[in-house]
């Protein structure tokens, strides 16, 4: 019984001392942010890997969710005779909660990923103490740039998922299964709000793309300089972004969807 | 060269992710309502709204021309007090005008119609509507028939 709670105290505190790191860590990029502009050619080549390259998994997989989107919709929807109303139920559903979560998700295991394991690989290799010697800061060579790129990214990917969902939705919807094409788009204008719906979902994606980065460069920075250490990084960057994120989507609709 | 394609498939992706929010904005979502903004206000008293909700449309022979921006409980009059936000262009109601509580369908939402009277004031900001008619409510209504099967 006292070995459980020693346990659980020590786990506590560990997972207290990781979050107080990360917390200093974050503060320190933040501040290091002026780089973002300064080497803008840095940022650019971030934007690049982080951003462009998530595009193309982006966009197919939001054009098969709004595909899948459309079609279990109109099943649905088609037993009650409402048919008509499936373009709101694809928007809804895309623009408030699958945009921003499943691109948030796939950005983790895209970009997330891709950043933990190029950071851990500089710290095992110890280019990152090599900059110090130089008197280059590592924060605005390294963090600052993936950070800004991440946080940038994010909410771009997830609009343009929500777009191209829509686009499939209303190819399965109108194209297949033969709803009205003016009804769809009427009938979405009719139930998506601008402020309540896009923006409320902006925002999540926002709050998504700051968690996401930081949790991936932070795994990074605070990996065991090993290969072995860098693997668990990796694998953790994406767990722990995965239920981050999952975790604030539940609050954000709770706080934003009254 | 290097430089260069980065920086033109980098400006491409923010310009793809803008024009997605545009097409969320003006497909997908209602923001050409947010472009008429000027709107007055009317106050219509109910002694029941039934399921009536804030942004409910408000309607003149089924042309929407507003929305419910508030509903709140008068606890002077005991009723429930609807106030409507309706679009400036339509400006021409009679003051005698009527407020009904109907629904759209069987099952659709409910909206307010309005009937215009034959008063020459129009109304105005601040106004208030003086004939109202109540939503339907299932419940009393099949509590009534009821009522008078029993009394048979």
């Amino acid at each position: 019984m006292i070995e459980f709670l020693a346990n659980l105290g020590r786990s506590g505190l560990h997972w207290l001392s990781v979050l107080g790191r990360a917390s200093m860590f974050l503060f320190r990029v933040l501040r290091a942010q002026d780089a973002v502009v300064r080497r803008y050619r840095l940022t650019l080549a971030e934007l690049y890997s982080v951003g462009v390259r998530s595009l193309l998994i982006i966009a197919v997989s939001g054009l098969f969710v709004g595909m899948v989107l459309g079609y279990q919709g109109y099943i649905t929807l088609v037993k009650f005779g409402a048919a008509e109303a499936l373009g709101g139920a694809v928007a809804l559903s895309l623009v408030r909660e699958l945009g921003p979560v499943v691109t948030a998700l796939l950005f983790a295991g895209r970009a997330g990923s891709a950043l933990t394991a190029e950071i851990g690989l500089m710290k095992t290799t110890e280019q990152l103490s090599a900059m110090e010697m130089m008197a280059v800061d590592p924060y605005r060579r390294v963090f600052a740039p993936r950070f800004f790129a991440g946080f940038l990214s994010m909410p771009l990917l997830a609009a343009i998922f929500s777009a191209v969902g829509v686009m499939g939705g209303y190819i399965v919807g109108v194209g297949l299964l033969g709803v009205d094409s003016g009804s769809y788009f009427s009938q979405m204008q009719a139930v998506t709000d601008w402020r309540e719906d896009v923006v409320s979902g902006v925002i999540k994606s926002i709050v998504f793309g700051f968690v996401v980065t930081w949790i991936a460069i932070f795994q990074g920075f605070d990996a065991e300089p090993t290969s072995e250490g860098i693997s668990r990084a990796t694998t953790q960057t994406v767990v722990i972004s995965a239920l981050a994120v999952l975790g604030l989507d539940f609050i954000l609709t709770g706080l934003m969807f009254t | 060269m290097k430089l260069r394609y980065l920086e033109v498939s980098v400006g491409l992706f923010v310009l793809l992710g803008i024009a997605a929010l545009f097409y969320l904005a003006i497909q997908v979502s209602n923001i050409a309502e947010y472009r008429d903004r000027d709107t007055y206000e009317v106050i219509a008293y109910f002694d029941h709204i039934g399921g009536l909700k804030v942004r409910a449309p408000v309607t003149v022979s089924g042309v929407r021309i507003g929305r419910v921006s508030r509903i709140a409980y008068d606890p002077e009059r005991f009723q429930a007090r609807v106030t409507l936000a309706i679009q400036s262009g339509t400006d021409f109601l009679p003051a005698d005008t009527q407020a009904s509580i109907f629904t759209a369908g069987l099952l659709g939402e409910q909206y307010i119609a309005l009937e215009p009277g034959g008063d020459f004031e129009s109304l105005a900001q601040g106004d208030e509507i003086l004939f109202t008619q109540s939503a339907l409510v299932l419940e009393n209504m099949i509590g009534r028939v009821l009522t008078n099967f029993s009394s048979d």
